[in-house]
């Protein structure tokens, strides 16, 4: 039996696509046989994070409505063999989208697959709202700033009630925290939300900080997931959540500002 | 406390404020969700109901939806003005 996870926000452009595809990767090339979903329809993007927009010939929709069988559409990785991209469909718009084609859709893929990550399109209508209902675990992805903060919020109270888990009483979606585009030196400055004002707020069990980084944009334009770009600190940050999501104890990182010479000179702690 | 410190503390920073705002909004915002969507009509109707019978203003009447538990309460509250009795 698979494990379901939703890449969620809210709010968009704070990083779910990047996060899916680092998540996916790193399931993956732990060994653990992952599938990635978009759930933009419309507005697909993670073939394009995943390097593998040339390679779509079906999508998530024709499987739903039986145009296309799974294996046809399922997209293997070309960096990762345990790895599968399912890409959204670029021409239909989210009705498309059906609660009963993509319960059927995430069955057949978890007879196969360890991992299935659900990447969700921003906003709270259909896409999002199908892309979280089947979910065992939520990953909320949120940037220190407000208006993400105040999305993520109303996400979670959508994840506490309108799930699969929550219309049938069963235990809850287990949601944790990706804190997203951090600086410590802004942060420090008091120019930034810090990771424990996020927390305070939200009261979510952290999964990790990522901090803001060139080597998103570097990924993103070569269409390879941050993730395998193991010298980044972007991309180190997204393999420590996946070693602390797997049950490891790695303390977490990129959240103090590395001082400088004049910040050992002024800096109190 | 360190010197930077010193010079920093005039007003409270920016992410200071965004906190407090945040944490305003959110608790508002959490139990207003949680509220049946029949609330504001409910209201609108009750208080037309009540000014057919005495003089209150818009803000007199609140309503309020709590739930603790599986219980929910729906609490109603008019402010009557001073001299109730006075018909119109």
């Amino acid at each position: 039996m698979a494990r379901i996870i939703v890449v969620t926000s809210g709010k968009g452009g704070v990083g779910k696509t990047t996060t899916s595809a680092a998540i996916a990767m790193g399931l993956a090339k732990r060994g653990h046989k992952t599938a990635v979903i978009d759930f933009d329809v419309g507005l697909r993007n993670l073939d394009l994070i995943m390097g593998c927009e040339r390679r779509v010939v079906y999508d998530f929709i024709n499987v739903i409505n039986g145009e296309a069988g799974l294996n046809q559409a399922l997209i293997k990785d070309k960096n990762c063999n345990m790895l599968y991209i399912l890409p959204a469909s670029q021409t239909r718009d989210k009705d498309a989208l059906s609660q009963e084609g993509v319960g059927k859709v995430l069955e057949e893929l978890s007879r196969e697959f360890k991992y299935i990550i659900c990447d969700s399109p921003a906003g709270i209508e259909k896409g999002a709202h199908l892309a979280m209902y089947y979910a065992d675990d939520a990953f909320v992805v949120t940037n220190p700033e407000v208006s993400s903060v105040r999305d993520s919020d109303r996400m979670l109270g959508i994840l506490a009630s309108k799930s699969k888990r929550a219309e049938e009483n069963r235990e809850p979606i287990k949601e944790y925290l990706l804190l997203a585009r951090y600086s410590p030196e802004r942060v420090k400055l008091g120019e930034m939300l810090s990771v424990n004002d996020v927390q305070e707020i939200l009261s979510l069990h952290l999964l990790g900080v990522i901090p803001e980084s060139k080597s998103v944009l570097n990924a993103s334009n070569s269409g390879i997931p941050v993730i395998l770009d193991e010298k980044s600190d972007a991309g180190q940050a997204y393999a420590d959540i996946v070693a602390r999501y797997l049950g490891e104890n790695k303390p977490h990182r990129f959240i103090e500002d590395k001082k400088g010479f004049f910040g050992k000179l002024f800096g109190g702690k | 406390m360190s010197l930077l410190d010193y010079f920093k503390t005039s007003r409270p920073s920016s992410a200071a404020q965004a906190k407090e705002r945040l944490q305003i909004l959110v608790a508002h915002e959490r139990v207003s969700h949680n509220q049946p969507l029949y609330l504001p009509q409910l209201q609108k109707e009750l208080l037309e109901v009540i000014q057919k019978y005495v003089q209150v203003d818009k803000d007199a009447i609140s309503v309020s939806f709590e739930q603790d538990g599986n219980q929910e309460t729906l609490e109603l509250n008019i402010v009557m003005p001073d001299d109730s009795t006075k018909r119109f």
